[in-house]
Formats: structure tokens, C-alpha cells, sequence
């Protein structure tokens, strides 16, 4: 049985210049969007999409565990979010917080459940888990059902910057998608992310060396939960509102196939392959019909011929780690 | 009481597509290592070929469930010739992947040709009607479903555990390349195994036709309850799928009678139970 | 310095023109904005952005100098997606009036997004009455159908033709609470008694156990207080158990014609429910019909969502042709549309609200017995009128902030 990814470069200096190289390059990228007139709306929306992507790819691409219910954490920390700032009329800094604690908690409880069997049943019970509560927020009061929250305010970040005026929403996501971003990439990086892909390439192996297995994966989870609920969080500002849709198992199955469309397991894939998808969603919104057909079609090939997907095949091509 | 005594009996109609549905995952899970997300939607293309087979050939519902599941296993085997035997020697995780992609196509093109709101399909007239048991109206189509089902159970059961091709399919899960050696051609036996897992999941379709609408959506939402059976039953044993599918039935048909509000998500909640007590599941191998 | 003062007297004439051009600029762009995928593609997408195109053609602005450009897209029924699409059309596409929007997350969505950017919404598909109460804004007309309104004209018009006990089938959540609650409201008002209620999960596919509590219950009406597939599911089993064989009758709370041609009539037959527009109802409604089917690619018939989307262009054209150009300003023409009666052939005479809200008069049908039906689509009779003025919420009642008391 091989793994999901192959030939993982070991962190060598070259390795990590590039890397700091290709975030510097995307970074300013994304900084200029205001200036290039690309429509800020959707770039956000897909920052919010790409940081949910990185944060599954941090369990799937280093842990190895397939979640197919990522969505439960985007939508629970989506609703607590909008919750906190339409009722409670929090400023928008605490009802980030309030829905990655959110995140956070369920992340634990979920993760306690999961984590205790592996391979297909994990992807199996993280599903079953993510439609229990989608059906429990289709009966909360608090959601609205299938009107969900509405007309969220944006209000101003720490009583200066208003969230209302676009470039400035637009600079505070991509800060908020930059520091998730930097977060996951010293994540994988450090002694924990090291421990992690000797789980995910060999678990006995793993366990005979001395590691508790078990609480490794476990914490990966929360923390891949955790920061998926900060983009649920962003997302608010950006959609103003919150809805079904985010807890909806085929959200889960979007997440998966940004990433494995941009690369399982490298660590600029998933950004890639959250703005493939959300660009294929807006443009193809025109052909409608056809979205899902596409959407399937994607998996089948990326399955079949492309299984490293668009950055796993630029950084296999030129050996460099991305 | 008497209430009791009908809801007990719908749970188990109910249970027969659970049970059936669950049954075919297992199968092709115990052969291919695969967990086949396609099952809702060939579940779904089985309702619809029967209702093509009666609105444009004129064939009846009795040969619809014979042929259905053929035409549909067919299908499943150019599937799996053409994707997932490329799949062999990777992550399990891949043909998860995979047959997602492919019930998302089957059934976007599904929708595409005929809409969201589905097809009626009539309930075939010797089995209309009802009868009076006393304790509540049984329409005949509904009984006839659970005795179907459990007959149709129980032969698959006997042909895994009982019979010589049964044997072999046993032999070549252990190992393979053994099994080979023998002579007996492993990979033929892989292609029918999935043809045989899919063709259980178009015969579940062709029996739910006439109860609900034939809608391309109507196994996608249901895959996902019979996924949260299929962990507590563990995949391992035949019988345990077979049992856990009608066991859920029940015990969801009596949720709707005390409890209604909470009958979606009794099979989750079970789900989350069996796995804090035994992360097994109730029957199955540790994975 | 200097510099910086021409650019400034080149501002200055530049907003002149525009000002200028404001008077009587004749382009106008109509964004159809619907569901072309998913659950509701039958009831709006292809069709309404067909209905909306010969609304164009019908009005005969082209004649007049008039540049009317269409757009559709669809919003997979995701809120999120819808509200990217709806800036984007209003930002970079200059779209003026938003069509169909069904769904009603999506339309609450869109709703806030129009009313933030002074753009038009013409809701035809949503159901929430919200979007004319609590939520309603200056920039929305809520054109066929609501849920108070269902709940109303369907529950007082079976009670008067002698359908005063009731049980109802509930889906468990927001909407159809509201829909039972309403109805209770008018079955008990006009003298009727609710005998009790069984609330069932969302997307059931299994409706045994509550039709045989619903059968035990007696009622002489049983009330499906849901939507979609859950709507049809229930009719379909209800058949299954005998329920109107026994008897019972069965009322839908929200149901299409859309629906009744995917159950066929042997099942949908003696179903009684409320639609304000129905293709064979007169001489201008089949005309249209005729017209509009030939052009569908399935030859279907228009359902009242599609059909909202002619009536509410038509009325939208009316009122641009009497301010002698496009504002490009929402409030206005929205303000000018409620100032004038409306008159169509499909909706016959009405009026648009100070909330929002466009009155007709709301028909219930029952489903005709295949014996009675003389061909595809010729489904319903028409068992009672309820006038444009008893239909809707009175304002007395609602919590619009636009409706002074």
C-alpha cells in the first residue's frame, strides 16, 4: 500500500527557501489584488475557502486521515460567529473568537469519536457526524433554519477598521488567511508536523519508536478543526450571513477536491486549488446545469491520472518542495 | 399498543433498504477494500432503469426487478474495468475519491435530463391495495418489500457463506495471490463481486420506486445514514449487515412513534454510542 | 498644481455628462438570478430567464430606443454564492433589477445586498413573508406568493367548503412551523378545530409512521405543512395508505404544478392547495401559456414563479417608460412602481404595497381525476377565490419599519 503522497522532500534548507519564497511571491500577489481590478468579493470569499483547505489538508496531507465532514467545523464556527455579532453585538474581534472557541470544542468532542477507528470508517464517521449536525441546525431556533442568519453587521475590527468599506474588509481577511496560513506552514515544520508524516508513512512503525499515535492524530485534528472554524469565522464578514449550505456535506466534499486538485500534502495546493474551484463555481454559474457533472469529473481524473495535483505536479517536476 | 405493533412493522420495511444497502457496501468492501460512495446514486439509477424499462419498452415491474439490477451491475462492472481496477495497491482513500466523483456525475447528469422532481412510478397491480391486520392498514407493496428483501438477504448470505464460488470469493479476500495460483481468475471475481454489490444496491432502487418519487437525488442523502449502519454493524460479517440494517429500521421506526422530532438523527446518535462503547462496531474486525 | 485643477474641472464635466445622461438614458440590465441546478430548477431556472426574455420582447421598449441586455446565473441555492454573484452583477456587470430569486435563504441574502447597493429586487419564487415584514426594504417587491398567504387563502377556503377538522404533517424546522402556525391561526379564526400536528425531519423519505397517526387522528383535512420532495413524498405514500380513499383529504401548504405533473394525477387527484396563477385559468393566461411552452425545451407549462417573472417585468418596463429613462436608482423606481395600479393578463388587476408587497387574488384548486383531465397539464379545478384583499397579511399586522402606523 503506498501513502496519499509520495516522495515528501525531508525539510532541507533549499526546501525551505523555497518555500518562504513562494509565500513572499503570493503573498504580494495577493496584496495587489485591490489594484489590479479584480473583483475583491470573490477573492475573499476564495481566501476564506483556500485557509478551510489548508487547514484539511493539515490532517489529510500529514496525518493521513480523510475527513468528509470538514464542513461541521466551517459552518458551527460560521453560525457562533453570526450569532455573537447579530445578538449579542459583539465587535467583530471577539465574534472571530467566539467561533474558533467554538470550532475548538467541537473539534475536541468530534475528534474524541473519531479518532478511535481508521482509514475508511474515519472518513465514514466524520461524514455521519457532520450530517447529525446539519440536522441539528436545521432545528435550532438560533440558525433560522432555511433562512439562516442574515444581514450580519460588519461593524469595525478593534474600533478602527471598517469592515463595511471592501479594500479595508479585503486587507483584514487576507491578514486573518496569512496568519492561518503561517500558522499551518510551522506547524508542519516543527518536531509535531515531523511526527505526523512518520504516522502517516508507517503507524507501526510509528508506534514500535515509542509515540502515542493515538494523541498525535488527535491533536492534529483539533488544531485542522480549530483553524477550518477561523475560516468559517472570516467567511462571515465577507457572505454576511451564514447558512445550511456551510454544514451541507457536499461543502466537505468541495473542500476535498480544492485539495486534492491543488496537491494532497503540499503546502501551497490547497490555496491553488480553492481558487480553481470557487473561480470554476462563479464562472460556471452561467452554465449551471452542469456544475456537478464537472465537479465529478475533476475527482475521477485528479483520481486517476493527477493524483498529486496541480502544485504536487510543478514541485515533482522541477524536485523542488512547495 | 396497537400503534406500537404498526410502527414496528414499517421500521422494518424501512430496515429492508437499509439492510440491503448495507449488505451490497459490504460485499464489495470485503473484496475490494473499497467503500463504494457510489451506492446512493446506483441505488437511485436502479429506480429510474425500471422506470424507463415500463415507459419506454412496456416491461412490468417483475421483470424490471430482474433486469434492473443486470443492467445496472453491467454498468457497475465497465466501472469498475475502466477506473477502479487502477486503484489496486493504493490508498483505500482513493476509491473513496473516486466513486464520489462518480456519483456526483451519475447524478448530475441524472438531473440534468430530468429534472429535480422526479417520476412517478405506479405500484404494480397485484400488489395493490391493502389489508386489515387489526392493528392497522398494511398496504400489500409494503409488506411484499420486507419479504423480498429478507429473502433476497439471506441468498446472498448463502452464496458468500455456503457455497463453493462463495468459497473462492472468501479465499482470494485472505489472499489473493494464492487464490491465483489455484488458477481461478482473481480479477474476474473482483469485477463480478462489484457487479453483485452494485446490482443488490439498483434491486433496493427498483423496490423503493414505487413508495417514493424516482429522484436523482434519492440515494444521496440515504447513502449517508446506511454509512452510519454500516459502522455500527462493522463490515466484517455478512449476517451482522444484514442484521444491524433491519435491527436500525426497527429502532428507527419506533423513534418516529415516541420521539419524532429526532428520528433523522437516531442513527447518527447510535452511531456515536456504539463507537464510545465498542470503536469497532458491534460486528466487525478491527480495521 | 496645475495639474491636479485640471483633473478636477475634468471631473466636474465628466459628472456633468453623466448627470446629464441620467435623463434619459434608455439601457436597462435585468439579472435572473435562479436556481438552474438544483431542487427548484423545474419551478424557475430555464423558464424564468425564458419568461424574462419575453417580457422584453413583449414590452416593445426595443422599438423605442431602448437597450435591454439579460443575464441569468445560477445560484446552486448557497446564500454565500448568490450574495458574490448579486455584488458582482451590481459592481462590474451595472445590473438594475434582480428576477426570480427563489429560495429563501438566498432571497433574504440577495435582499440585503439590494437594499446596501439601491439596486431592485422582483422576488417571484421565495415563500418567507419575511421578506414584506420584519424584513422588508424599499428596494423589494414580493411578487406571487408568500407562505402567510398560502396558509390564509388555503386554510379559509377549506373550512368555508366544510373541511373544519384538522391534522397537520409538519417538517420540523422554522418554515414549516410557521406554516402550521399560520394555518392554525385561520382554521381556528373561521371556525375550525385542530385536532393535532406530528412534526416530521426534513428530507424523510419514509412518511409511513406519521400518515398513521395522521389516518388515527380522524381529521377530516390533513395539512402538509412542508416543501419539496418532502411534499411530494407524503402525497405519494398518503395515496400508498389509502388516506384519500378513506376519506381524508389532503391539503398542501405549499405546492406547485410543478409537482402535481412529477406525481402524475392518479396520486396528486382530490389534492386541494393555493397558487395565485394557473396557465388555464383565462383567455390571456392560456395565450401566454401557449406562447411560453412552445419556446420551453421540455414544452412544459409556466409555473407561477415563471410566470411572476413576466408579470414583474412588465410592470418594472411600465414604470421606467413613465419616468422617460432608466434612474439607475432602486428606491425610485421601486417608489414609482408601488405609485402605479398593476394589470397584466396573467395576474389580472393589483397593486404593489407600501411594504413590498404585490396583492392578487389567490385561487385554491383541487387536482382533477385522470377521467377529468383532457391532457398534459390540464390538472386543476378551481375550487374557490379568495379577493386580493383578504389574500395577504393585512398591514395592520405587519412589522415592516416602511409601514406607518
Amino acid at each position: 500500500m503506498t501513502t496519499l503522497t509520495d516522495d515528501t522532500l525531508s525539510v532541507t534548507p533549499r526546501a525551505m527557501r523555497d518555500e518562504l519564497i513562494a509565500f513572499a511571491v503570493m503573498a504580494l500577489l495577493l496584496a495587489s489584488v485591490p489594484f489590479t481590478g479584480v473583483y475583491p468579493f470573490f477573492v475573499m470569499q476564495a481566501l476564506c475557502f483556500a485557509l478551510l483547505a489548508c487547514a484539511f489538508n493539515l490532517l489529510v496531507g500529514y496525518g493521513g486521515l480523510l475527513s468528509f465532514g470538514h464542513a461541521m467545523f466551517l459552518g458551527t464556527a460560521g453560525y457562533c460567529s453570526a450569532h455573537a455579532l447579530k445578538v449579542w453585538a459583539l465587535p467583530p474581534e471577539l465574534g472571530i473568537l467566539v467561533g474558533i472557541a467554538a470550532a475548538f470544542v467541537l473539534s475536541i468532542i468530534t475528534g474524541f469519536i473519531s479518532i478511535r477507528r481508521q482509514g475508511i470508517y474515519f472518513s465514514m464517521i466524520t461524514l455521519a457526524l457532520s450530517q447529525l449536525l446539519y440536522f441539528i441546525y436545521l432545528q435550532a431556533p438560533f440558525t433560522h433554519g432555511e433562512d439562516g442568519i442574515q444581514g450580519i453587521p460588519q461593524g469595525r475590527m478593534f474600533g478602527i477598521f471598517d469592515l463595511s468599506k471592501p479594500t479595508v474588509l479585503y486587507y483584514v481577511v487576507l491578514v486573518g488567511f496569512l496568519a492561518g496560513f503561517l500558522l499551518i506552514f510551522r506547524i508542519i515544520n516543527s518536531p509535531f508536523g515531523e511526527v505526523l508524516k512518520a504516522i502517516r508513512e508507517n503507524e507501526p512503525r510509528a508506534i514500535s519508536l515509542g509515540y502515542r499515535t493515538d494523541q498525535y492524530k488527535f491533536l492534529a485534528f483539533v488544531l485542522s478543526g480549530t483553524l477550518a472554524g477561523f475560516a468559517g469565522a472570516l467567511k462571515v464578514f465577507v457572505a454576511q450571513n451564514a447558512s445550511l449550505t456551510d454544514v451541507h456535506w457536499s461543502m466537505s466534499g468541495e473542500v476535498v477536491l480544492m485539495t486534492l486538485v491543488g496537491g494532497l500534502g503540499t503546502i501551497f495546493g490547497p490555496v491553488v486549488g480553492a481558487f480553481v474551484i470557487i473561480a470554476m463555481q462563479q464562472y460556471l454559474a452561467g452554465f449551471g446545469q452542469w456544475v456537478t457533472v464537472i465537479q465529478g469529473s475533476i475527482f475521477v481524473v485528479c483520481v486517476l491520472t493527477f493524483r498529486r495535483g496541480v502544485i504536487g505536479e510543478i514541485a515533482h517536476y522541477f524536485r523542488r518542495s512547495l | 399498543m396497537q400503534a406500537l405493533y404498526a410502527q414496528l412493522l414499517v421500521g422494518l420495511i424501512n430496515g429492508s433498504f437499509y439492510a440491503l444497502l448495507s449488505l451490497g457496501l459490504a460485499v464489495i468492501f470485503g473484496m475490494l477494500n473499497i467503500i463504494n460512495f457510489a451506492h446512493g446514486a446506483v441505488y437511485m439509477m436502479g429506480a429510474f432503469v425500471a422506470y424507463f424499462l415500463l415507459n419506454l419498452g412496456g416491461i412490468n415491474y417483475w421483470w424490471a426487478l430482474l433486469l434492473a439490477p443486470i443492467i445496472v451491475g453491467i454498468f457497475g462492472m465497465i466501472l469498475e474495468r475502466t477506473m477502479l481496477q487502477w486503484l489496486t495497491g493504493l490508498d483505500h482513500l482513493y476509491g473513496l475519491l473516486l466513486t464520489f466523483g462518480i456519483a456526483l456525475i451519475v447524478q448530475g447528469v441524472f438531473q440534468n435530463y430530468f429534472g429535480s422532481s422526479g417520476l412517478p412510478y405506479a405500484i404494480p397491480d397485484q400488489l395493490k391495495g391493502g389489508m386489515n391486520l387489526g392493528f392497522m392498514f398494511l398496504p400489500v407493496y409494503r409488506g411484499w418489500v420486507v419479504v423480498f428483501s429478507l429473502v433476497v438477504c439471506l441468498a446472498t448470505w448463502f452464496l458468500i457463506e455456503k457455497t463453493q464460488l462463495g468459497a473462492y470469493l472468501r479465499a482470494a479476500t485472505e489472499n489473493p495471490t494464492l487464490v491465483r495460483a489455484f488458477g481461478i481468475n482473481v480479477p474476474r471475481m473482483i469485477t463480478l463481486t462489484y457487479g453483485l454489490g452494485v446490482g443488490l444496491a439498483a434491486l433496493a432502487g427498483v423496490l423503493s420506486a414505487p413508495i417514493n418519487q424516482v429522484r436523482p437525488l434519492m440515494g444521496a442523502d440515504l447513502i449517508i445514514v446506511v454509512f452510519a449502519v454500516v459502522v455500527i454493524g462493522g463490515m466484517g460479517s455478512i449476517m451482522g449487515s444484514i442484521i444491524t440494517g433491519f435491527a436500525l429500521g426497527v429502532i428507527e421506526g419506533l423513534t418516529k412513534y415516541f420521539y419524532p422530532e429526532a428520528s433523522n438523527t437516531v442513527v447518527f446518535v447510535l452511531m456515536v454510542l456504539v463507537l464510545l462503547v465498542k470503536p469497532t462496531g458491534l460486528t466487525g474486525r478491527a480495521a | 498644481m496645475k495639474q491636479r485643477f485640471s483633473a478636477l474641472l475634468l471631473g466636474v464635466a465628466l459628472g456633468f455628462v453623466a448627470s446629464g445622461a441620467s435623463a434619459q438614458d434608455k439601457t436597462v440590465k435585468i439579472g435572473v438570478l435562479t436556481d438552474n441546478s438544483g431542487l427548484y430548477s423545474d419551478l424557475g431556472g430555464a423558464g424564468s430567464t425564458l419568461a424574462a426574455q419575453m417580457a422584453i420582447e413583449d414590452s416593445g421598449l426595443a422599438a423605442k430606443g431602448w437597450k435591454i441586455d439579460l443575464i441569468s446565473a445560477d445560484h446552486q441555492n448557497k446564500p454565500d454564492i448568490a450574495t458574490t454573484i448579486a455584488r458582482q452583477w451590481i459592481d462590474v456587470e451595472k445590473v438594475d433589477i434582480f428576477m426570480d430569486v427563489l429560495n429563501s435563504g438566498v432571497a433574504l441574502a440577495v435582499n440585503n445586498v439590494v437594499k446596501e447597493k439601491n439596486s431592485i429586487l422582483i422576488d417571484t419564487g421565495a415563500a418567507t413573508s419575511d421578506l414584506t415584514n420584519a424584513q422588508c426594504s424599499p428596494n423589494t417587491v414580493h411578487w406571487v406568493y408568500d407562505t402567510y398567504m398560502l396558509a390564509n387563502s388555503t386554510g379559509q377556503a377549506l373550512v368555508k367548503a366544510g373541511g373544519d377538522t384538522w391534522y397537520f404533517l409538519t417538517a420540523d424546522y422554522a418554515f414549516g412551523a410557521a406554516l402550521e402556525r399560520d394555518t392554525t391561526a385561520v382554521v381556528q379564526k373561521a371556525g375550525g378545530k385542530v385536532l393535532g400536528s406530528v412534526k416530521h425531519p426534513l428530507n424523510s423519505s419514509d412518511f409511513s409512521s406519521f400518515l398513521l397517526q395522521a389516518q388515527a387522528s380522524k381529521a377530516k383535512i390533513v395539512g402538509l405543512a412542508n416543501a419539496g420532495g418532502d411534499t411530494t413524498n407524503s402525497i405519494k405514500q398518503a395515496a400508498e395508505f389509502g388516506i384519500v380513499a378513506g376519506g381524508q383529504k389532503l391539503a398542501g401548504l405549499l405546492l406547485f404544478i410543478t409537482d402535481v405533473h412529477s406525481l402524475g394525477l392518479n396520486v396528486a387527484q382530490g389534492l386541494n392547495f393555493t397558487e395565485t396563477f394557473y396557465w388555464d385559468l383565462n383567455d390571456g393566461t392560456r395565450a401566454f401559456a401557449k406562447r411560453f411552452s412552445e419556446r420551453m425545451k421540455n414544452k412544459a407549462m409556466p409555473s407561477m414563479v415563471q410566470a411572476g417573472v413576466y408579470s414583474g417585468l412588465i410592470h418594472y418596463f411600465k414604470a421606467l417608460e413613465a419616468m422617460g429613462g432608466n434612474p439607475h436608482d432602486g428606491a425610485k423606481a421601486v417608489e414609482k412602481m408601488k405609485s402605479m395600479p398593476t394589470d397584466d393578463p396573467l395576474f389580472g388587476q393589483g397593486s404593489i404595497r407600501v411594504d413590498g408587497r404585490k396583492i392578487h387574488p389567490a385561487y385554491l384548486f383541487e387536482v382533477k381525476k385522470p377521467s377529468e383531465s383532457k391532457g398534459p397539464w390540464d390538472y386543476y379545478k378551481l375550487v374557490g377565490t379568495v379577493p386580493a384583499d383578504q389574500a395577504f397579511r393585512p398591514l395592520s399586522e405587519s412589522a415592516c419599519p416602511l409601514v406607518k402606523k
